[in-house]
């Protein structure tokens, strides 16, 4: 008997609703962790203490989503036994929830900081710091696109973006270090504003983790980002 | 040089009126295990019955050609009863005869004239190599029939490997055996491709994956696309393969 019109229909409605369903939550807790990212640095900005506070008690929800999508990856693995596209998307979706937890907890040590450094003025004006948030999160708005749509090639240039970010740490470590020279008294202040940066560093490094796994999940090609 | 070439190979069924096989052109590689995945009625299993011509059994038409170490299998002058000696097959259904494991075993050496003297080392070294020796070594008298399907399935395997052929063919071999069993024959498939080619069918993509080296992938009669097993289940070219593969239809 050769193969008919059954060959046509679609099978696995509920594996392939699960699937879908996981991509959108992933989705959901990559944009938490760029919001968490983002505040982080407008609460530094402004001192805002308040939504300092409310970044550090998100993080508890960005984690139990971490869990939540882990748990149900592997049961994927687990009961659906994943080929190809499918299996390439649940390996993704697995070590990008890693990098968007590890966003989000930078996001609140970030956050903490601005919690003890609210009440004083910044020891210098804030350029280059919320440049290197601007830039990891347009790398994050990117990864988040490419994840939903498919489409890559906005992931191209992260190596240079993420080398942008990585001169404006220098740079802001280089003006810091300066300062603390020049007026000792900076030195507390100084010390929390050199690790909010290198806090942006490490987001614009887990951008380009996302990065390459998003090209894996859609070409099946490996591709280091850094 | 490949061990097994398909050109241009097609198969009728019932007079010509069912195109089993269409064109197909397939390279299968010494020593390695190649899988042929499908839905049903794609036509693996006919394919697999060209490479030994056991086809030929039901009413069938082939054209086009299959070269075995370069020579054309088809051709006229070629010994039909030498070519399964070469080429083994293993079924679905363990098919042992109805008589002790030793005679099994030694069925076939004995219709090829090998001498009884012979007979022992042949059928110690056959169920050794088919990882049944250590089981039925002090039952070589028992009745086939009464082992386990697994057993007999190694047994039949045992009986392929006896008349010392240089490739064997699977037909869905662990369909019918429970997961022990069938890990068992997995294990041996990897073990006997150090000395012959394996061409298997089967159902289970897992088990394509988990033991075969090259993968092809068979649509209504046609290859649609045959690479490295990684290639295949992790990344297809053909949209159609990567359906099939991801369990979208078949």
């Amino acid at each position: 008997m050769l193969l008919g019109d059954s060959a046509k229909m679609p099978l696995r409605k509920e594996y392939t609703a699960n699937l879908e369903k996981l991509k959108v939550d992933v989705q959901k807790m990559g944009e938490l962790a760029k919001d968490s990212a983002r505040n982080a640095i407008t609460a530094l900005v402004q001192r805002d203490r308040v939504l300092a506070t409310r970044i550090i008690k998100e993080n508890v929800t960005i984690d139990d989503l971490e869990f939540d999508i882990e748990k149900r990856c592997m049961k994927l693995i687990a009961l659906q036994q994943p080929m190809a596209v499918d299996l390439r998307t649940i390996g993704t979706c697995m070590k990008i929830i890693t990098d968007f937890d590890r966003i989000s907890d930078l996001a609140g040590d970030i956050a903490e900081i601005v919690v003890r450094i609210a009440d004083d003025p910044h020891v210098k004006p804030l350029i280059d710091i919320p440049r290197m948030s601007e830039i990891s999160q347009g790398m994050l708005s990117d990864c988040l696109e490419a994840f939903s749509t498919g489409e890559i090639k906005m992931l191209e240039d992260f190596s240079e973006r993420d080398n942008e970010i990585d001169a404006l740490f220098d740079q802001v470590r280089r003006e810091l270090l300066t300062l603390t020279i020049e007026k000792p008294r900076f030195i507390a202040n100084a010390s929390h504003l050199n690790f909010v940066a290198l806090h942006l560093e490490r987001i614009g490094d887990h951008a380009c983790n996302i990065a390459s796994r998003i090209i894996y999940m859609v070409t099946g090609k490996r591709r280091k980002l850094e | 040089m490949s061990k097994i070439e398909a050109r241009g190979l097609n198969v009728y069924y019932e007079k010509g009126t069912v195109h089993a096989l269409k064109e197909v052109n397939l390279e299968i590689e010494s020593n390695k295990i190649t899988a042929l995945i499908g839905p049903s009625g794609c036509g693996k299993t006919t394919f697999l019955r060209t490479l030994n011509r056991m086809n030929e059994v039901n009413d069938v038409m082939t054209k086009g050609k299959v070269f075995i170490d370069g020579v054309e299998i088809y051709n006229g002058g070629v010994d039909v009863i030498q070519l399964r000696k070469k080429v083994g097959m293993v079924f679905q259904q363990p098919n042992p005869f109805p008589m002790s494991i030793y005679d099994n075993v030694a069925y076939g050496p004995r219709v090829h004239g090998t001498q009884n003297k012979k007979l022992d080392t042949i059928v110690e070294e056959s169920l050794k190599k088919a990882a049944l020796w250590d089981e039925v070594h002090d039952r070589l008298d028992e009745n086939a029939l009464k082992f386990s399907g697994g057993q007999q399935q190694r047994l039949c395997i045992s009986r392929a490997l006896a008349v010392n052929p240089e490739i064997i063919l699977f037909d869905e071999p662990c369909s019918a055996l429970d997961p022990i069993s069938t890990s068992k024959v997995e294990d041996l498939l990897r073990e006997l491709k150090k000395d012959y080619t394996i061409v298997i069918v089967t159902h289970n993509m897992q088990q394509a994956a988990r033991v075969s080296d090259f993968t092809a992938f068979f649509l209504l009669g046609e290859m649609i696309e045959c690479g490295k097993t990684t290639q295949i289940f992790e990344k297809p070219k053909d949209k159609r393969t990567e359906d099939y593969v991801t369990g979208r239809f078949g």
